[in-house]
């Protein structure tokens, strides 16, 4: 039997989450679930048992807590590999989980197939380049790329069995004490539909006015390279790459922008990537599917003008 | 967009600096079809041109660098990307500033105008940021300024593609060049392949590889240059432009500092020599920043830090200013510091302009194209010629050994007669042991280790005590010996034997051959067999492309003996000149022969003591050549003389050299024979005789006429120059070579200085003298005449000055140093009547 | 206050991953080297924090010879000292990492006394095994917060900011922790000419522990497809405006 760990915003699944069932089928095992704190319906994810940790402590976020439970119940049910999606806090957790545990973690895999040992897939620098490697390990625990492999829809009868994990004040040491809300206005990167992101070829912190213009106009949102971050040009959260923000909108215009594996790793998740650049030989152009090579101080501001007059 | 053209008149290959200005250029020259390629994108396709410093001090030593960086700021400035900052270069040592007073005396050569030494607290005040206690003084030159090579690159290709003329096309790979019978035939390329009969690779660091397609070489190597840029610097907040202050050369530590915007760029030529291989440069792809932008590395930079802080505290010690960029920047760098340009002697039609610097590149670019249009250029670029390098100078190990040398020379204080270390000892006469056991002081020629001085000379010292100069300032005593004088007595007096070997030889045989030597030849060479004939060469508008030797030999067999500098570029223009029929061929005999030289009034005594032939006056006539037997060596035995005194060059197979040089060094035994060194052969038995020298007195720029050198007739036949050479005749010259003496060496310390050479002729009130086709006059060879008891210089003058008698001035290491014209023309000093050549 | 900032020496790609013959390694022949991004905050985040309460700073790092180069360039950023578990070259992965630097932290503990902070990053550039602070951290057993893009100390104890969507989660623990940091935390300096010299005279203590087996082994690196299709042009200059609007209107964002 294989251990997902599965998250939710009020009993919504995220798709991350949906992808490490799909991929933890490779097993060729049974498929367990673990919810924190809320059920969820995962009856069209191959599971057989969606296992609900209760406990008064897992209202706030507290990844030691979480790593326990996990750990608890892999051991509980002997799983053979505990698998969570390659987000932020499945990363986390995994990585807790593998150090109370003493077992070694592969993370952010994009492929598995069972062992012993385990062969698999994983990304490194970003997903820019892949790792080929075997797992040794009575436990494999795997965390999956995201937005990598598809969901595939498995209906199964998940039924759902609730139980109280015993947590530790060390657990809790560690725990979300306040939210923070962003703050409001501008589109987020993450959500917005259209991303007009500029480069060093921008050149200047004024030189992003007619990216804004752009953006404006599209409803999109602003995003840059790690050059004009560097620069001091933007904030960092204006930053798409590796060490950015990863961003997966229907169309991404990246405005002078060489294409550095860095930046590459924060956008391939766009559907459509429009490059303007005045070097039709930047490595970008071999990831781009649409180019207009110039100069950008003319070519955007002619975009923008296009459109209004379209209207 | 068009494709690629399938033909062109010319295909250019590299758009950094200089490809973009030779195509623009062969445009405004008439040619069209002229297709210009990169593997790169435009504007900046990744080549060394994208990542220059772009700053371009105007004064070098050498005449030719100098010419072409003054051309290309014009060219920068007719563009309008030419910004003026003027620049300092700064000396912390004694010696700095005695070589910051050469450079003022280049400048003056040269006619760089203004220029001035100046004081520390004037440096100050040009470049408030300096820490001027730490210098002795500066060179300040108002006219340094910076470029924008890159946009310089886009305007030419712009008006050469609007003219018609031009067709780019980047990102466009060249996979291979053909080459058929010894001629260019096409390149192909990622996008299609063009036919063209002339190709020029202007690569830059990747032309090697480029050429071995044709196979060809380029001998550069691609070399680290560092650079990084520091800032904010406060004082520059808000700057209106890229440069405002002087730019600023530290040259005892080999580096730069300059204002770029808000930032201070330090460059350095300090490092460790870090050479690459061209094969293995990364593509455009693998590279971080551009594929010559290779990542930094700190450990070659710790001193260089140290050092622009002692100069720079203010900007460089302030903790806010941080690092914000630095590279190993990749340039070219040749064994000899000097570009790579021409015809390649390997493949016809297949042309260079390589190793080539923002700093010359559009001035080179222009004269390659009048080379390639109209077979010669305005500015002489003999040093450049691509044809100049000897088959080891093309060596891998050669061009590194000497690119690593040269490396940390870029700012050095290089005296003109500085020998190189490494890689030496490649050629060596069959008696080069006897030589060394006479203490030779072996300085090279042409990969040739040849004696300079042989200390076993030094009881003539003695002998000659009066009449040998003792130089005692260092800089003049430098690469140089007394014995040079001694020798030259003993040789004037008794006999000097001369090592020879370094000369490049060359047959011409077959029924073609007296047509094929004819037409190079600017004296008759359709003379008797056994008649030596020297001859200058001209280049089509009359300039002196050389100087050397022809005998006949047979019929149809001619040998052309030349100098070993310019030896290969002679060879490449005599085999150029070969008839197209293939009735005659020439034969390398350089490594297959080797050359002494005897002379001086003993010298007949001598040889006829080793040979039963008759080398009588009668006998044996000055100007002719043959067969002598001596012992059981046959030797071509040519009466000739470079020297000025009775005696013979004597030719003799490498095998056999050893046996002849000691036959001839027994029995110039009991006439007090002295081995003599090229110190003797080159300068003072030279320089006493007038006797021209090419690279000094000849070259393109002067013409036989002011050289003195004009027969009373010019022969029937056709030559190279000869429309040029009847018009010159026809005219009043612009200049006339003079020989000149000096009259006071005393420095105002008292200590006596002599000249070395390239120094300016002024008049007594100090003016420059400049001819009415605006060349200067400089001085083109310095040396004692230790038989006529004078420094010797020579100088083309203007015909108001070139009068026997005139009193002029020369410029020397800051000082002025009266002069006087002692013949106007090419009559030697000593023994005007050539008595004893004929003798 | 004492804080170490741990470290590790990447290669600076370019636009394109070549790899070696064997398909082991990137080939970075070509290459520079820098220590990941968001290691650079945790280096920048501990200078301030030093600058502003005292105390000293270690920088450490598991690499080959070469990584001195990156302890350098942290130094040169205003770390007093480095510790360098110099390696033969080849790859540890992240249990076996973390591993010899608790083995060297408890180390420099037992000398120099304990340290307040250790940052990490929150995952290498290269590998991006995501788990040598969170394991670092349960060894030493101290509380980790990992993610992080904001750190105040407060007193005793250390606030911590993690972006996640629609804001921030904020976490309190006490000291000594150990915090992995991501790019965004600072924007770092850049070294000035006398900390770079400053950084050449600091002092690097190697220390050589040996290699265990890797229970994550690497059999071989491939670079993904989709790199070299090539972009359709819609056009060079302002001229290609309207074909990039008929591209966005397609594309349904019109």
């Amino acid at each position: 039997m294989v251990l997902v760990l599965v998250e939710q915003t009020d009993g919504k699944v995220a798709d991350p989450s949906l992808q490490a069932l799909t991929l933890a089928r490779s097993f060729a095992q049974p498929v367990d679930a673990l919810l924190m704190g809320t059920a969820a319906d995962l009856t069209q994810h191959g599971v057989s048992v969606a296992h609900v940790a209760e406990h008064v402590a897992l209202g706030s976020f507290a990844p030691d807590a979480w790593a326990a439970v996990l750990h608890q119940l892999a051991v509980s049910l002997n799983a053979s590999a505990v698998l969570a999606a390659g987000t932020e806090r499945g990363n986390e957790v995994m990585a807790r989980l593998s150090a109370r545990t003493g077992l070694p973690l592969a993370a952010n895999c994009i492929a598995v197939s069972p062992g012993p040992p385990v062969t698999l897939t994983r990304q490194r620098w970003g997903g820019s380049l892949l790792e080929e490697a075997r797992l040794n390990s009575e436990r494999p625990l795997i965390t999956v790329a995201p937005h990598v492999v598809p969901i595939e829809p498995a209906p199964m009868p998940a039924a759902i069995e609730r139980f109280a994990p015993e947590l530790t004040d060390s657990d809790l040491l560690v725990r979300v004490v306040e939210r923070v809300a962003a703050v409001g206005g501008g589109i987020s990167l993450t959500e917005a539909k259209v991303v007009v992101s500029g480069g060093r070829g921008v050149g200047s912190k004024e030189g992003f006015g007619m990216i804004e213009e752009l953006a404006g106009l599209l409803g999109a949102a602003v995003g840059c390279s790690r050059a004009v971050t560097s620069a001091g040009w933007r904030p960092h959260t204006d930053q798409v790459g590796q060490t950015g923000t990863k961003i997966a909108p229907e169309v991404y215009i990246a405005c002078g922008i060489s294409g550095a594996t860095q930046h590459m790793a924060g956008c391939k998740g766009a559907k459509r990537i429009l490059a303007i650049n005045s070097d039709a030989q930047a490595p970008i152009m071999l990831s781009a599917d649409y180019a207009v090579v110039g100069d950008l101080k003319e070519i955007v501001p002619a975009i923008s003008a296009e459109i209004r007059k379209s209207r | 967009m068009a494709g690629l053209p399938t033909s062109a008149r010319c295909v250019v290959i590299g758009c950094g600096i200089v490809g973009n200005s030779l195509a623009y250029h062969l445009g405004r020259l008439g040619w069209r079809d002229i297709v210009l390629l990169d593997k790169g994108p435009l504007p900046n396709p990744g080549g060394s041109t994208g990542h220059a410093s772009n700053f371009i001090y105007l004064v070098d030593h050498s005449k030719e660098m100098t010419a072409l960086t003054v051309e290309s700021v014009r060219q920068y400035r007719e563009m309008g990307v030419f910004t003026q900052s003027g620049g300092v270069e700064v000396a912390r040592t004694k010696e700095r500033m005695q070589e910051l007073t050469r450079r003022m005396v280049s400048a003056e050569s040269w006619g760089i105008e203004p220029v001035s030494l100046v004081t520390p607290a004037e440096v100050k005040q040009l470049v408030p940021y300096i820490e001027e206690s730490i210098i002795l003084g500066g060179f300040y030159t108002p006219g340094v300024g910076v470029v924008d090579s890159l946009r310089m690159g886009t305007l030419m290709r712009e008006q050469g593609q609007s003219s018609g003329a031009l067709h780019v096309s980047p990102k466009t790979e060249v996979v291979g060049i053909d080459v058929e019978h010894g001629r260019v035939r096409r390149v192909r390329t990622t996008q299609g392949d063009i036919e063209a009969e002339t190709v020029v690779i202007t690569c830059g660091v990747w032309s090697p590889r480029i050429a071995r397609m044709a196979g060809a070489h380029i001998p550069l190597t691609p070399a680290v240059h560092q650079m990084i840029d520091v800032g904010p610097v406060p004082r520059f907040k808000g700057a209106k432009s890229d440069i405002e202050h002087p730019i600023v050369r530290d040259m005892d530590t080999n580096m730069y500092e300059r204002q770029a915007g808000g930032d201070l760029e330090i460059g350095s030529y300090a490092h460790r020599p870090i050479l690459y291989d061209p094969e293995d440069m990364p593509s455009l792809e693998q590279a971080a920043l551009s594929p010559t932008e290779f990542p930094f590395t700190q450990g070659d930079f710790e001193l260089q830090m140290q050092h622009a802080l002692e100069l720079m505290p203010e900007i460089v010690g302030d903790e806010s200013v941080g690092v914000k960029y630095a590279i190993n920047g990749i340039l070219s760098l040749t064994p000899d510091g000097m570009p790579v340009l021409g015809e390649s002697p390997d493949v016809r039609g297949l042309w260079a302009a390589a190793a080539v610097w923002v700093k010359e590149g559009p001035g080179t670019g222009k004269a390659l194209a009048e080379w390639m249009v109209h077979g010669e250029s305005e500015i002489d670029l003999h040093s450049s010629d691509i044809a100049r390098f000897h088959e080891h100078q093309k060596t891998r190990a050669h061009v590194r050994a000497r690119a690593a040398e040269g490396f940390n020379k870029t700012y050095g204080i290089v005296h003109p007669s500085e020998q190189w270390a490494s890689n030496r000892g490649v050629r060596l006469a069959p008696f080069h042991e006897r030589e060394r056991e006479l203490g030779a002081t072996f300085f090279e020629a042409a990969g040739w280790e040849r004696p300079q001085w042989y200390e076993s000379n030094a009881p003539l010292l003695e002998e000659f005590r009066e009449r040998v100069t003792s130089r005692t300032a260092e800089w003049e005593s430098r690469w140089w010996s007394p014995l040079i004088n001694a020798e030259h007595l003993a040789m004037r007096e008794r006999a000097g034997i001369f090592d020879l070997s370094a000369f490049t030889i060359f047959d011409i045989v077959g029924p073609g051959a007296l047509q094929s030597v004819q037409c190079v030849a600017l004296r008759q060479v359709d003379a008797p067999v056994g008649r030596v004939v020297y001859t200058p060469v001209l280049s089509p508008n009359g300039g002196f492309k050389s100087d050397l030797t022809i005998i006949r030999l047979s019929e149809d067999r001619f040998r052309v003996v030349t100098g070993g500098a310019s030896g290969m570029s002679d060879r490449k223009w005599f085999h150029d000149h070969l008839p197209a029929d293939g009735s005659a061929q020439m034969a390398d005999m350089t490594s297959s022969m080797t050359t002494i030289g005897l002379w001086g009034p003993r010298a007949r005594a001598i040889l006829s003591s080793v040979t039963s032939d008759d080398v009588s006056n009668e006998g044996f006539k000055f100007g002719t050549c043959r067969i002598i037997e001596v012992d059981t060596l046959r030797v071509l035995a040519s009466r000739i003389s470079y020297v000025g005194d009775l005696g013979w060059e004597l030719y003799i197979t490498i095998d056999q050299g050893l046996k002849l040089w000691d036959a001839l060094w027994e029995a110039g035994k009991p006439h007090g024979l002295a081995p003599c060194g090229i110190g003797v052969y080159g300068t003072t038995g030279r320089l006493e005789k007038a006797y021209r020298a090419h690279g000094n007195e000849l070259e393109t720029e002067y013409n036989v006429i002011e050289a003195g050198m004009a027969a009373p007739r010019v022969k029937e036949e056709d030559f190279v120059g000869k429309a040029a050479h009847l018009r010159h005749r026809a005219e009043e010259p612009a200049a006339i070579l003079c020989t000149l003496t000096v009259d006071d060496h005393r420095s105002k310390s008292g200590e006596k200085r002599y000249m070395l050479g390239r120094e300016p002729i002024l008049t007594r009130e100090g003016k420059r003298i400049v001819d009415r086709l605006g060349r200067g006059s400089y001085v083109t060879s310095a040396g004692a005449g230790p038989s006529v008891g004078k420094h010797i210089l020579m100088a083309y003058l203007p015909p108001e000055h070139a009068v026997v008698g005139a009193g002029l001035a020369v410029d020397y290491m800051g000082e002025s140093y009266p002069v006087t014209v002692a013949v106007a023309g090419a009559t030697p000093l000593f023994d005007p009547e050539n008595l004893r050549i004929r003798a | 206050m004492r804080i170490l900032a741990c470290i590790k020496r990447v290669p600076i790609t370019g636009g394109r991953i070549v790899l070696t013959e064997d398909s082991r390694a990137i080939d970075t022949r070509h290459l520079g080297f820098t220590m990941s991004p968001h290691e650079e905050c945790g280096v920048e985040e501990s200078v301030r924090i030093i600058e502003a309460n005292g105390g000293d700073s270690v920088v450490i790092t598991l690499g080959p010879p070469e990584a001195v180069e990156q302890l350098r360039d942290a130094m040169a950023l205003g770390i007093d000292r480095a510790i360098h578990l110099q390696t033969d070259g080849q790859e540890w992965d992240g249990e076996t990492t973390a591993a010899a630097l608790t083995e060297a932290i408890r180390a420099d503990e037992a000398a120099s006394g304990p340290f307040d902070l250790v940052f990490f990053g929150n995952e290498s550039a290269d590998s991006g095994g995501f788990q040598v602070g969170a394991r670092v951290a349960f060894t030493l057993g101290r509380p980790c917060v990992t993610g992080l893009k904001r750190v105040a100390i407060e007193g005793a104890s250390v606030r911590c900011e993690q972006e996640v969507e629609g804001g921030r989660d904020v976490y309190v623990v006490p000291l000594p922790a150990v915090l992995t940091v991501k790019e965004g935390l600072n924007l770092p300096r850049y070294p000035s000419v006398p900390g770079r010299m400053r950084a050449s005279r600091k002092p690097v203590a190697v220390n050589t522990p040996s290699r265990p087996d890797s229970r994550l082994e690497l059999v071989r690196l491939v670079v993904p497809e989709g790199q070299g299709r090539r972009a359709e042009v819609l056009g060079s200059g302002a001229a290609a405006a309207p074909a990039v609007v008929e591209m966005l209107r397609r594309a349904g964002v019109l």
